[in-house]
Order: C-alpha cells, then structure tokens, then sequence
C-alpha cells in the first residue's frame, strides 16, 4: 500500500496500522488485506463484489474494520457488503471509504451495505466518508444501508462526512421489529460547489420499536444539500427525527420530513432547523478575542462534533 | 482608588422602531476613572446600549470612546477585546456542542487545565467535575449560563469588565455569591469594573454610581450622593429590590 493510501486509511478509519481482531481492507478495487478470528468470518462474494461479513451469535467486544480506499482516478465501482450478526453480539463494525483523486477522470465507489442483526444483539457502526487530491476529476460515493433489526436487536449508526466529497446520495433503509432500536447520528459538512442527499426510510415494524434520527450538517460556499426522512409507524412505536443544519455563504439546505402513523399508539415527532450562525454567537466569542472567522470556526467544529 | 480610564465623548445612539428614529443615547459624555462602577437608571434608559457601545457591538452614532487615552471607537469587538475589554451578557448565549471546557479555554486563550476549569467554576459556585463536560446548550439552567458567563470573565482579569445586569436570572443563593465574586474581583485584580445593576446591594459596592435616565446622565455621586434620591424617586422601586 502506497502513501496516499494509507493516509487515506488513517482518515477514514483511523487506522496507522494493522488493526487489531478481523479487518478486510479493499484498496482500488483489490483486496489489500484481511483477517478473521474464531467469531467473526469473511468471505468474497463469487458472484459479484464484495464480502460476507459473518458474526457468531454471543460473539461480545469484538471489532470488524472494513475500510476502502481509491487513489486510481477514474475507477467507478460498487461493492456489496452482507453482515450477519448473531443473536446476543455486541460487536463494533467501522467501515469507511476515503478516495484520492488527483487525476481528471472522476472516482466513484458505491457501497451497498446491508445488516442483519438477529435478536437481542448490539451493533455499533461507525462510517466515515473523506475526499482528497486536487485533480479536476470529481469524487463521487453513493453509500446505500439497509439495515434488518430483529427482536430487542439495536443498532446505532455514525456517519460522518466533512471534507472532500463532491458528490454523494445516501440511502438508509430500515425494517425495526418489536423492541429493537435504532439510532443514527449523521454529520455532513460540504463546501465549494458540493451535493450532499441523504435518504432515509425507516419502517417501524414491531411494538415497542424506536428510531432516532439526528442529522447535524454545515453547508458552505455554494454547495448544497437535501435531507429526507420519512418514519413509518406501523405498530405502537416512537420515532423522531431531528434535521439541524448550519447554512453559509451562498449554500442551499433543504429538509423533508415525512411522518407516517398508521397505528393509534405511533408516536411520531420531526424537527427540522436550517438557519445561519447566530449573530450573538459571533459576538460573544468576539468579545473573548477571537476574530469573526474563528468564531466561525470554533462554531461550526463545535457543531459538527 | 483609580483604576484605568474609560472615557465616553458625546456618545450618540438611535435606532429604528417602527420606521420612526428613536434617541437611545443623548450625548452622553462620562469619565470612568473608578475601579468599581455602577451604572442604573430605568428600563429602556439606555444602559446596555451604553455597554455595548463600549464593548464594540453597537457603534455610535456620533462621539468618541478612549480606553487609557486610545481612541478605541472604530476598533472592532475582537480588537477591544485584546486590548483588555471583557463583557457579560444580560443574556448568556447558548452553543449546540460547544463543552463548557471549550468555552473556559476560549476565554483564558489557551487550554485550560481541569485545575484551572475547577478554580474558575469554583468562583461561581460551580463543581467542575458536573460541568466541565456539559454542552453550553438548553441543558443548562439559565441561572448556570449565567455563573459561566461571569467565570469567563473573572478568568479574563482585563482592564475592564463589564457585566450587563448580573442579577438577572440568578437566585438567591447565587446573588449572595455574586457580591462576594465582585468583592474579590475588586480585592484581587487591578482592573476596573463596570455593572449595569437595579440592585440597591450592588449599587452599594461601587465606588461611583452613573444614574441614566431617558439617554442622558441625570446624576454621578458616590452611593450616598446617589441612593437617597434613586430610592425616594421611586427607582429602584423598594418594595420590588426588598424582593429580589
């Protein structure tokens, strides 16, 4: 693996090394890397792209690192990722694509993650999106997740993706049944002229499920970016959804939100906020001597973090 | 006993109330030369216009604002702020994700250690350990934002602090507190202080007292030059600061 690579690698998954317990590391296109322990297995795909990602039910405290990364301008992929969780896990999956791009031909990576967590079992999943190069070629990642929580099953979702991206489509689909959970904490923060959508649907499916959706974004110069969300209550559940977004410079922001209740005891609850820094934000760092654009900053970082 | 000197010329100051101009300040020219000063007056009698207007957030219309002989009035906030103006806001600001530890190291100008963060807090009546990593958003009781604000400005030790009504929203308990942290404040540093206050126990500290009525100085005196005429005009109203 060459420089740019495992600085990519660093970005995405924080990783400076040889991560510790099972890892399958893809780097343009290829198989850079891969370990699996006594728990957890994976497996290539033989039909197309990808890896079966398999975790032993009761399988506690273990890791699964799956990062890719793409420094060849032009290459267009998609790749398919399953995993199977156990019932009784509670395992962290950190997954996360960084691409490099300095040619003029544009790099696209689409992963297709779907989770299938079996009862009673805790997933953490954290994903980290990151863009880099000066070639005019655009860098483009179009993540779709379809996440399948079985009874009492949670999972709780982090993306991020703050720099670099010039385009990207996210899709989110969720089936929840009875007593699972789900929570996803999104942070998105684009610049220059960049396009960042995300899509999530989520189907509440058994009594007593819930979802929490919080998304956290900045939108600078003139990029801009759709949030939609829509929460689908088909039994006594509660669901909220929360679209908080800081807007700058020239930016666009808009938020839709849907809510469907079609049982007596959904609970339903959407907030959306899309406005500029507070002035008397601004001020007040001011006044404790940082200038305007470090106020800013200080704001913005605090936001997103 | 002096302190450094804020010096106000002809300060004037409107603005716009329903298409119609309305003088908040009518050419108000004052020496602070004090270390502790008062400034009261009634409602809408242009005192925290008067504050900002030092601090740097409104600029005046016309006239002249000195800090130790430098003509500061077309400085900028950021400016005023390094050359040793602090101010406290009536109402404190709230920050989505910003730590009450951020907000600490912002105002000493460098990362704070969890000794300095517990001294600080500890001034207010604060424990740093419940604080330290709270979110300075609506988590935080008005009354909290409000001591954070003032230990921000204690850690700051400036030329001149300014604290817009810091009674407001604190209890009781706290608003004991508050005249033993201006007591100390005043004991322990050598700047000056500046307080826009309704409070007849704060107004008793100052060592001058400002009366602002209607954008224009009625009244400088010391508290026994001042206070029997603020409290036989009815202002502050007794009955009212006997409750506070």
């Amino acid at each position: 693996m060459d420089a740019i690579q495992q600085s990519l690698l660093e970005q995405v998954a924080g990783l400076h090394e040889i991560p510790a317990g099972a890892y399958n590391i893809r780097a343009n296109g290829q198989m850079a890397g891969r370990n699996t322990t006594a728990n957890i297995d994976i497996v290539s795909k033989e039909d197309r792209s990808g890896i079966d990602i398999r975790i032993k039910p009761g399988t506690k405290k273990e890791s699964v690192h799956i990062p890719v990364v793409l420094s060849q301008s032009g290459l267009k992929e998609s790749v398919y990722n399953d995993f199977f969780v156990g019932e009784d896990c509670d395992v962290t999956i950190i997954a996360g694509c960084g691409i490099h791009n300095g040619g003029d031909a544009a790099s696209e990576h689409s992963g297709i993650h779907r989770f299938f967590i079996d009862k009673n079992a805790k997933v953490r999943y954290v994903e980290k999106h990151y863009g880099s190069g000066d070639g005019l070629g655009e860098r483009v990642m179009n993540p779709t997740t379809e996440i399948h929580l079985a009874e009492g099953a949670s999972l709780e979702m982090e993306t991020v993706q703050i720099k670099g991206i010039d385009s990207t489509k996210r899709v989110t689909k969720a089936e929840v049944a009875a007593g699972a959970s789900l929570v996803i904490h999104e942070k998105i923060m684009t610049h220059g002229k960049q396009y960042a959508e995300t899509d999530f649907v989520v189907n509440m499916e058994g009594e007593d499920s819930s979802v929490n959706l919080v998304s956290r974004s900045v939108a600078k110069e003139r990029s801009s970016q759709l949030f939609k969300s829509r929460i689908i209550g088909n039994s006594r559940c509660q669901g909220h959804s929360e679209c908080d977004a800081i807007i700058m410079d020239e930016a666009s922001v808009s938020a839709i939100p849907e809510l469907t209740a079609n049982n007596i005891d959904a609970n339903l609850i959407h907030e959306a906020a899309i406005g500029k820094i507070a002035g008397e934000q601004l001020i007040k760092l001011m006044t404790l001597g940082l200038t305007e654009k470090e106020a800013e900053e200080q704001i913005v970082n605090g936001f997103l973090k | 006993m002096r302190g450094n000197m804020l010096e106000l010329k002809n300060i004037c100051f409107s603005a716009e109330d329903s298409s119609k101009e309305i003088e908040i300040l009518k050419n108000v020219s004052v020496k602070i030369e004090e270390r502790f000063v008062a400034v009261t007056g009634p409602n809408g009698s242009g005192k925290s216009t008067l504050a900002k207007i030092v601090a740097g957030i409104l600029k005046p219309d016309s006239g002249q604002i000195l800090l130790d002989g430098v003509d500061i009035t077309d400085l900028s906030i950021t400016e005023r702020a390094n050359m040793g103006i602090s101010f406290a806001f009536q109402q404190p600001v709230r920050f989505k994700g910003i730590l009450v530890k951020d907000l600490l190291s912002i105002a000493l100008g460098k990362d704070a250690t969890m000794a300095e963060i517990c001294e600080m807090l500890s001034e207010v009546g604060l424990c740093a350990r419940d604080y330290v990593n709270r979110e300075v958003n609506g988590s935080l009781s008005g009354g909290e934002l409000k001591r954070i604000e003032i230990a921000m400005i204690m850690a700051r030790k400036t030329k001149v602090s300014i604290f817009d009504e810091p009674e407001a929203g604190i209890d009781l308990w706290s608003f004991q507190n508050l005249i033993r942290v201006f007591e100390k404040m005043y004991a322990a540093t050598n700047g000056s202080i500046l307080i826009i206050s309704h409070q007849e126990r704060i107004l008793n500290i100052a060592d001058k007292i400002i009366l602002l009525a209607d954008g224009e100085i009625r009244q400088i005196g010391t508290k026994d030059e001042i206070m029997p005429a603020l409290l036989g005009s009815g202002q502050p109203c007794r009955t009212l600061t006997d409750k506070l």
